[in-house]
């Protein structure tokens, strides 16, 4: 008893900070430090980015575009979860709106800001009508069909030797400038990951969300969520297109190397690091793991192996994702409280 | 080409049971079978080729080391995600990654790699010269069926197994411990891969990314027959078996892949839980 109290005790105290209102995105401020505290978070990675751009050796400015690609995709994909959609197949996305724009290129000869814009809504049009017949699926099987879909549509394209085959299509047209590509993409990005979160938050958005969370309960109260599903593969796939055809023409080249299982996993792998239905999550896992690879690059085929085995850790060790817990640690205030 | 449809099809059956058990007993798609699948034959051929054990003996150990494999496996990494459909995939898809991958930085590549065939010689059979080879994997195929029925019905482990499939809760308030099964199945999952590898890898060669292809059959098989049922399986590896050497015979080989897939997309589309999978329409589709 008496070494017990000599003995002092402590737990830590975790209390959220006092701006929230109502739910986890609205917030009451009373002064402009209250507003910076919530600004800095998007306006640090935005500037920085832009900043870092300037600064970056030409390879790894590269590396920053690629990035930003598979960072879009992340976004894209985790927007099709947060409305109930398990997409195993950004790869079918991704591969028709890089089509679409090779294509447009290479036999109507349209110039390269005609073919970007027509191949991302084109691409997500195209994308949405193929996965019409099956919006009903839920789950796992929904994610099984947009798995098989890239695989099928890549053996097509070798067996009947279409779009220019196992060769693919080359020689379109490049951007005029290395500039012209990370602006573009940067633009692109922060736009899709803000207008999204932005769109989630708004009630029109709640619907999709509401999806996931319990479809049966949203067609019991009088919406059409076929409608909003079809309207969320639109969205989700235009992005994935957009990426798909500013690939083409990064590369100046498409084919059936765009339906890689690469594109498909890759976002889902950034999604589980990051933390899903964030959004900025995906965008984060993104960022990490895509410049790692690269790292890695020296290691030839063992740099795999590592990215596997940091992947088992990361999905293993940390399920809620980065993003959680550091918005978490961000959002509340730790101190040691003395238990009596 | 009758008999080698049925050949193509007993192939099929057995590099899916594997993976058929895993998931129809716990419930967690094993993503890393087709790794299962290569490291087997490359643990049996060091075996034989390196410590120049006999054949059986080294087959034995084989089989019972990758079983292990598959316990540990659930224990330190599924176990602690249980539950979480994509994090269980993407775990095992990344082990698959890391188990290829290093077999492939350590340089097990070339045609140096392949195992012995167990008898050697061909048989006749309505006109076509088949390996006996072939024929054992028939033989195998049906031995394996029935001892998994005989398994799953009539031994306690089995019953229990079946247990847990059906209901975790009722079955951990009966003493049946959840975890514990599903990490036998997931060993006997794999132990089931490794057999297929030892059976059907005398055909050619070992290569590392025949691993891939195997999880796609694997994976194609069970859904069109539904997922997590045994006669399913068998059912619909007849199908795709004889699609596809219908397809490489009389169209090209280059369409093979795409009758399986298209299979599995029809079979999604109309009836997601496969031909003979459990009625969840609830589950599948709103």
């Amino acid at each position: 008893m008496r070494e017990a109290a000599s003995k002092k005790h402590y737990r830590k105290e975790r209390i959220d900070r006092g701006i929230k209102a109502r739910s986890d995105d609205i917030y009451a401020l009373v002064s402009y430090k209250e507003m910076w505290y919530l600004l800095f978070p998007r306006l640090i990675p935005v500037a920085g980015l832009a900043l870092a751009a300037f600064f970056l050796p030409l390879y790894w400015q590269k590396v920053l575009v690629t990035t930003c690609i598979f960072a879009m995709l992340a976004v894209s994909w985790d927007f099709l979860s947060s409305c109930g959609m398990l997409s195993l197949g950004q790869a079918l996305f991704f591969g028709v709106g890089s089509y679409t724009a090779g294509a447009l290129n290479h036999y109507l000869h349209l110039p390269i800001y005609v073919t970007i814009p027509v191949a991302t809504l084109l691409g997500g049009v195209i994308s949405t009508v193929i996965l019409l017949p099956v919006i009903r699926l839920r789950g796992v099987y929904f994610a099984m069909v947009t798995l098989i879909l890239p695989l099928m549509l890549m053996r097509l394209i070798e067996a009947t030797k279409i779009l220019g085959g196992t060769e693919g299509i080359t020689g379109l047209s490049p951007f005029p400038h290395t500039w012209v590509e990370i602006t573009f993409i940067l633009a692109g990005m922060w736009a899709a990951l803000f207008g999204l979160r932005r769109f989630i938050a708004s009630d029109y958005g709640l619907i999709f969300v509401s999806i996931r969370d319990n479809d049966r309960a949203t067609m019991a109260s009088g919406i059409n969520i076929y409608a909003f599903k079809a309207q969320a593969l639109f969205i989700g796939s235009c992005i994935c297109a957009f990426c798909g055809a500013f690939m083409t023409h990064l590369y100046m080249f498409t084919g059936m190397p765009v339906f890689a299982m690469e594109f498909s996993i890759l976002p889902i792998a950034a999604s589980a690091i990051g933390g899903m239905g964030t959004l900025a999550g995906p965008l984060l896992g993104a960022f990490i793991l895509v410049p790692l690879s690269e790292l890695l690059r020296e290691f030839g085929s063992l740099r795999i192996v590592f990215y596997g085995l940091i992947l088992v850790i990361c999905v293993v060790g940390l399920p809620e994702g980065i993003f959680h817990y550091l918005s978490r640690k961000y959002n509340e205030m730790e101190r040691w409280v003395e238990i009596e | 080409m009758l008999v080698y449809g049925l050949i193509n099809s007993a192939v099929l059956a057995l590099m899916a049971l594997g993976f058929n058990l895993t998931f129809g007993i716990s419930g967690v798609a094993n993503f890393a079978y087709g790794a299962i699948y290569v490291v087997a034959g490359f643990i049996t051929w060091s075996f034989i080729e390196k410590l120049h054990f006999p054949y059986v003996a080294s087959a034995a150990l084989t089989i019972v080391l990758v079983g292990i494999f598959g316990v540990y496996l659930y224990k330190f990494i599924l176990k602690r995600i249980r539950g979480l459909v994509i994090s269980e995939v993407i775990a095992t898809f990344a082990v698959s990654l890391v188990i290829l991958e290093l077999l492939r930085y350590i340089g097990f590549i070339g045609f140096r790699y392949s195992l012995p065939v167990f008898i050697e010689g061909s048989v006749e059979i309505m006109g076509a010269y088949v390996d006996a080879q072939r024929l054992l994997i028939i033989a195998f195929g049906i031995l394996v069926l029935f001892a998994l029925y005989l398994f799953t019905r009539h031994t306690k482990m089995g019953l229990a197994f079946r247990a847990i499939a059906q209901e975790e809760h009722t079955s951990l308030s009966l003493g049946i411990n959840p975890d514990k099964i599903a990490s036998w199945s997931m060993g006997m999952g794999c132990a089931l891969g490794a057999f297929a590898a030892i059976v059907i890898l005398p055909l050619g060669t070992i290569t590392v990314d025949s691993g891939y292809d195997v999880l796609i059959d694997a994976l194609s098989v069970c859904i069109v027959g539904g997922l997590g049922s045994t006669f399913g399986v068998i059912i619909a590896s007849f199908i795709i078996g004889y699609a596809q050497t219908l397809t490489a015979t009389y169209i090209s080989s280059h369409y093979t892949m795409i009758v399986s897939l298209v299979a599995i997309l029809i079979i999604l589309a109309v009836k997601p839980s496969g031909l003979l999978g459990h009625q969840k329409e609830l589950e599948e589709r709103v």
